[in-house]
């Protein structure tokens, strides 16, 4: 095994950045979490006191066992220890079985709750979220630091509660059977503190390289299936497969052999341990026992509890390192939680009414949260009467989708408002702006699910006649009725079975069955052939009758007809008009449709 | 367990580590089951006699023991975890490699949340079971074999008295295993089907938005995690009945002895320190055979997961070279399809008919047609994505099949419609086919790609890192990457799947600068919605339903008053628009 050292890229450091002592506060709010099912664990807490009461009496009731009935030659005695075991360990079976059901039913909840609230609130979140925290962290989060946390309140606190009980237990039972003993037995804890500690100093390092090491493993492979059909393209799949062995799956087993070799010492060291204080006992035990201070059965009893008494504290000290990793884990998905919900619906938010079709963009502009040196659109004014369709040109990354965003109210302006039928759109609900709106993106997404499900999410209780007939509106029933199971066939994940120009029709056919008051097609047909786009053309065109329309798009033929066109620039609108005025004008119009048709070929 | 087995290849390897901690456990047991022994003479010979000699003697013989023990079992924990580390390593490895391979046919269907779950929590589960699992459960084994062999000499009537709970025991668990696969099965497929909507949902993060869907996505969300809640509930109930229970079993043991060997100790059949020795026997035994039920769990989580890990590995890649392929190097860029028909898995229609193509060596040949028509599915038969159904592909005069798989796809560029871009620094991603690439090669590749300048933009320039964790970049600077990208490996044949529609007219007058430089010299396929692109190609394909209906050259083609000529008067009447706007324009 080679042994030099492999580093992860830096930014796969960065989402386990060591913890710097404890925040209580993320303790607190995990409890939060668990408060709901305060009945279930103040009950799991008193059956395991039980329990442990029943688990400390064993070695007791063997001690009186030998003492009382068989050195004494008393078989009532004998009996009557034996029934009460026997009755000891009845009451642990029923007691665990009701406490396990009950703590995991508690347990998953909790973990369920978690993950419906961490989902309820990614919902809410606005784009530009997703495009700083990628999904694999979001996965990581929502899978893989939940899970850890449901380790912890499922097991790790029960217990560890019932190690701390059976640890007082027998240190109680201990001191009661014979002090001079049990003293000589604890000179062996300082032993046992010294090599926790000496154990977690070490482990601690090692414990977080294992998690990158997961975390860099996990990314790497998310990214190499995800773009599958590139590396076999460029035939890669030997590079990548000698990086991954070599690098990343190396690095993650060479960090988990690490903390297996620490865990390989650590436990059995605090076994030797245990066999010292064996050994003390009966050293020493057995002098005291010549001295006549003690009897066979305590000295079995010593024995039998020194076991009791190590397993804890190994088992403590174990939950204390998960307990470290539960709370980086939990850390992060709280903070996830905390996120803010850069667009919301005010207090006072009220339904909109049927959109009549009047937007305003007054004086708008805009700038992201975390990047405020860059502004993306400067003083929009902007006006666009019902029916009339708007057609934005201009450079990728002038500033144009990040307009229409506005109008959805993906973001809000930094400055200036946006208005529909004098609606500002902050004083309405999103649910009820976003339901009157059509958007068809450039690059089509459809989601797992049936063809049919798939233009249903644009009005869920469409009859299956609605969504053929948005279908033949825009073209798309034809391919669709040749499917295997023509509107049921499943599309896959990415829908790699349609073409690129077939997902966009159906996305298409999604926009006209929401019949939206707005309608807004982002470069939406740029990825469709020639005919295609005629045939939507003319669906739009019934579609588009009293309804205001946003539209971007680079090929001429489907701006021409706009009611007004408005080119921006660096964010800002440096002309607008219809084509002809803006041909006429000779500005950065007329300049980027030359261009476009320079090379193109000449009418013969 | 069956799948258990299959496991046997992966750790064939380590067999000797595997001699080694099991010695080493043979060693821990051995030692663990004479402190009883040891505490039996305390017992009858110390205590009884007054022997103070003896227990000073006995407690120095537990101390050596106890560092023995101790060596032994670092020994032993460390072997089995390096083992069962090791494997996880391997099967990783193994499972990177093959999905890697497999082909397109298989990744159309396959969703990436359930493979990703296969290569970590499956793999997981199956070294977790390696690294204990299989050490419990070969240690309750010795330690049954042992705590058994020196009972029955001790006290061969107690003994079996002792061990009438311990059967139903074994009843119990084992008909525990044969259950808790399944469960096991269900409840990683949960959690697979978990990522995976969580996954589409924030990759359509917009589309949701867009519709105001939200509340529809969380009602889909709630019911996966319903189904995972459900299905974890599911083991636990079962395993809360068998728990208990085999503690409850094996406590009886104890006092039966208790009852039982006391009344021998009365009776003078047996002495106390056996009778402790017994009952600590008991003990030995119970930590392992208590932990049974979790490691036929944990054995019952591996089974699930090796099956699951199994259905990818043995899932052939249906694209494999012949044994015999040959490693012709340097092709020369002939391509012809010979009456190829293609049908995609599991569909009815085909998605190619009847094709018929040759393409000279530095041709150029456009494939235009509406949506759906298979201009995609063909291109893509050209690297071998998909086999033929019928008919075949050959390049410079051999079947495809016939060439070595990665020989072939080294010789082709390919830049497709939305280019996907690693998280890596841009030199990394266009080198992607080439990594052994020094830097003139890979900036003079971008700077024919038109990309050179915009790189030089980013904060850290070519060390930029993009893709998922790095900078977004446009469209348009995304398409330039994938074409410097294609034109660093200098193929011979190049496919180029509509590589211009989503960018704005001036970039694409970029690209498609650079597009023809990267044609210059190599057989071309391109596929194209604008008839300018097509205009000058050699040969025209015109494709509907999966067929070539028209084929030839510009001129010839419009001649023919066809599909092709119905294309062009639809895009011409945009330029006629144009021309005449300026001519009016130029009058005024």
């Amino acid at each position: 095994m080679s042994t030099q050292e492999i580093t992860p890229p830096e930014y796969y450091l960065r989402d386990d950045e060591q913890r710097q002592g404890y925040d209580s506060g993320v303790l607190r709010d995990l409890l939060a979490f668990m408060r709901p099912y305060q009945r279930q664990f103040i009950f799991s807490f008193i059956l395991m006191t039980i329990g442990t009461v029943s688990v400390v009496a064993g070695p007791f009731l063997v001690k009186v066992a030998i003492d009382d009935g068989i050195t004494q030659n008393d078989p009532v005695a004998l009996r009557n220890a034996v029934l009460l075991y026997l009755l000891a360990i009845l009451v642990q079976w029923l007691v665990t079985y009701i406490r396990i059901n009950i703590m995991a039913r508690a347990g998953q909840s909790i973990i369920y709750d978690m993950r419906d609230r961490l989902f309820n609130h990614i919902q809410k979140l606005s784009l530009g979220f997703f495009s700083r925290y990628s999904v694999g962290r979001l996965i990581a989060r929502v899978i893989n630091d939940v899970s850890s946390i449901r380790d912890f309140v499922t097991w790790s606190v029960i217990a560890s509660a019932r190690n701390l009980f059976t640890l007082v237990g027998t240190l109680i039972a201990m001191l009661a059977l014979n002090l001079q003993l049990s003293l000589y037995t604890f000179t062996v804890l300082p032993l046992i503190m010294l090599a926790t500690y000496i154990f977690r100093n070490r482990i601690r390092e090692v414990y977080r390289r294992v998690r990158i090491g997961n975390s860099w493993v996990n990314s790497v492979l998310a990214e190499n299936i995800n773009g599958v059909r590139v590396v076999q393209a460029f035939t890669r799949e030997d590079y990548n497969y000698e990086r991954f062995s070599q690098e990343v799956n190396q690095y993650h087993l060479q960090n988990n052999l690490k903390s297996a070799s620490l865990i390989s010492t650590f436990f059995p060291t605090v076994d030797m341990i245990g066999s010292l204080a064996v050994a003390l006992v009966v050293w020493l035990g057995g002098a005291a026992v010549l001295g006549a201070d003690i009897t066979p059965g305590v000295l079995v009893a010593f024995v039998l509890y020194i076991e009791r008494f190590f397993n804890p504290i190994q088992d403590l000290s174990r939950r204390y390192d998960q307990l470290q990793v539960t709370l980086t884990g939990g850390e992060r998905v709280l903070e996830l939680l905390r996120t803010d919900v850069e667009v919301a619906d005010d207090d006072t938010a009220v339904e909109l009414p049927r959109i009549n079709g009047d937007v305003h963009f007054e004086d708008v502009s805009f700038h992201y949260s975390d990047d405020p040196d860059t502004v993306v659109l400067q003083d929009i004014e902007l006006k666009a009467e019902r029916g009339q369709t708007i057609a934005l040109v201009g450079q990728t990354g002038a500033g144009k989708s990040t307009l229409i965003k506005l109008l959805s109210r993906f973001h809000d302006p930094t400055q200036g408002r946006v208005c529909i039928d004098g609606f500002d759109l902050r004083s309405v609900t999103q649910a009820s702006l976003r339901s009157q709106m059509g958007i068809v993106l450039q690059e089509p997404f459809l989601f797992s699910g049936t063809v049919q499900e798939n233009i249903q999410f644009g009005r869920l209780d469409a009859s299956l006649q609605e969504v053929e007939a948005a279908a033949k509106a825009v073209g798309a029933h034809d391919f669709i009725s040749k499917l295997r199971n023509g509107y049921e066939t499943t599309v896959e994940e990415g829908g790699a079975l349609l073409s690129e120009g077939q997902r966009q029709l159906i996305s298409f056919a999604r926009a006209l069955l929401a019949d939206p008051r707005i309608l807004i097609l982002d470069e939406a047909t740029s990825s469709v052939d020639t005919q295609t786009e005629q045939l939507i053309q003319k669906a739009l065109a019934t579609l588009l009758e009293g309804r205001t329309s946003f539209v971007i798009a680079h090929r001429l033929s489907t701006i021409i007809n706009a009611d007004l066109i408005v080119v921006v620039d660096g964010g800002e609108i440096i002309e607008r008009g219809t084509h002809e005025d803006l041909l006429q004008k000779r500005g950065a119009y007329f300049q980027l449709y030359s261009m476009g048709f320079k090379d193109r070929p000449e009418t013969d | 367990m069956r799948q258990l087995v299959k496991l046997r290849r992966l750790v064939r390897p380590y067999w000797w580590h595997i001699v080694g901690a099991l010695a080493a456990l043979v060693v821990v047991t051995a030692t663990q089951l004479a402190i009883p022994r040891i505490i039996e003479d305390v017992i009858d010979i110390g205590l009884a006699q007054g022997e103070i000699r003896f227990m000073i003697q006995a407690a120095g013989v537990i101390l050596g023991i106890g560092l023995l023990r101790a060596i032994f079992a670092f020994v032993q924990r460390y072997l089995s975890e390096y083992v069962s580390m090791k494997v996880a390593y391997d099967l990783r490895n193994w499972l990177f490699n093959h999905i890697q391979h497999l082909s397109f046919t298989y990744h159309d269907r396959a969703s990436t949340g359930q493979l990703m779950s296969r290569c970590t929590e499956d793999v997981g589960a199956i070294q977790r079971f390696l690294g204990f699992g299989a050490v419990e459960l070969s240690q309750a084994l010795f330690m049954a074999i042992g705590a058994m062999g020196l009972m029955l000499t001790s006290s061969p009537r107690l003994a079996l008295i002792a061990i009438i709970p311990i059967l139903p025991l074994v009843l119990l668990t084992t008909s525990f295993g044969g259950r808790v696969s399944k469960m096991f099965y269900d409840v990683d497929w949960a959690l697979g089907s978990l990522s995976s909507r969580l996954q589409e949902n924030a990759a359509g993060a917009q589309v949701v938005r867009a519709f105001a869907r939200e509340p529809y996505e969380v009602s889909r969300f709630a019911r996966v995690n319903r189904k995972l809640f459900d299905a974890r509930i599911h083991v636990i109930s079962e395993w809360s009945k068998v728990m208990p229970t085999s503690h409850l079993l094996i406590s009886l043991s104890t006092i039966l002895i208790l009852f039982f060997g006391g009344r021998m100790v009365l009776n003078d059949e047996i002495t106390v320190g056996q009778l402790v020795a017994f009952n600590s026997y008991l003990l030995l035994l119970a930590n392992p055979v208590q932990q049974l039920t979790w490691l036929v769990n944990a054995a019952g989580e591996a089974a699930a997961g090796a099956q699951r890990a199994f259905e990818v590995l043995d899932r052939p890649s249906e694209i494999q070279s012949a044994p015999e392929a040959v490693e012709t190097e340097a092709l020369k860029g002939l391509v012809e399809f010979k009456d190829v028909h293609f049908t995609y898995e599991g569909e009815q229609i085909p998605a190619l008919s009847d094709i018929n193509i040759a393409a000279e060596p530095n041709q150029v040949v456009a494939l235009i047609g509406p949506t759906g028509s298979g201009k995609t599915s063909l291109v893509n038969l050209i690297p071998r994505f998909y086999d033929v159904s019928s008919g075949a592909v050959l390049v410079d005069g051999q079947d495809i099949r016939s060439i070595d798989v990665q020989v072939l796809r080294r010789q082709i560029g390919i830049v497709l419609q939305s280019s996907l871009l690693f998280s890596a620094t841009i030199r990394e991603n266009i080198a992607l086919g080439r990594p052994d690439a020094d830097e003139e090669q890979i900036l003079a590749a971008a700077r024919a790609a038109e990309a050179h300048e915009f790189i030089l933009n980013t904060a850290d320039g070519y060390d930029t890192v993009v893709g998922e964790r790095g900078v977004t970049l446009s469209g348009g600077q995304r398409q330039r990457i994938a074409i410097a990208r294609a034109l660093l490996i200098d193929p011979s044949i190049l496919i180029l799947d509509d590589s211009t529609s989503s960018v704005d007219m001036e970039t694409e007058h970029l690209i498609q600068k650079a597009l023809d430089e990267l044609m210059r010299g190599r057989t071309t396929f391109v596929i194209a919605q604008r008839l300018s692109t097509v205009r000058n190609a050699d040969q025209i394909l015109v494709m509907d339903q999966g067929r070539i209906i028209e084929r030839g050259q510009h001129e010839a083609l419009l001649e023919k008053r066809g599909l092709y000529k119905e294309i062009y008067d639809l895009q011409l009447a945009e330029q006629e628009q144009f021309r005449e706007t300026i001519a009016q324009l130029e009058k005024n």
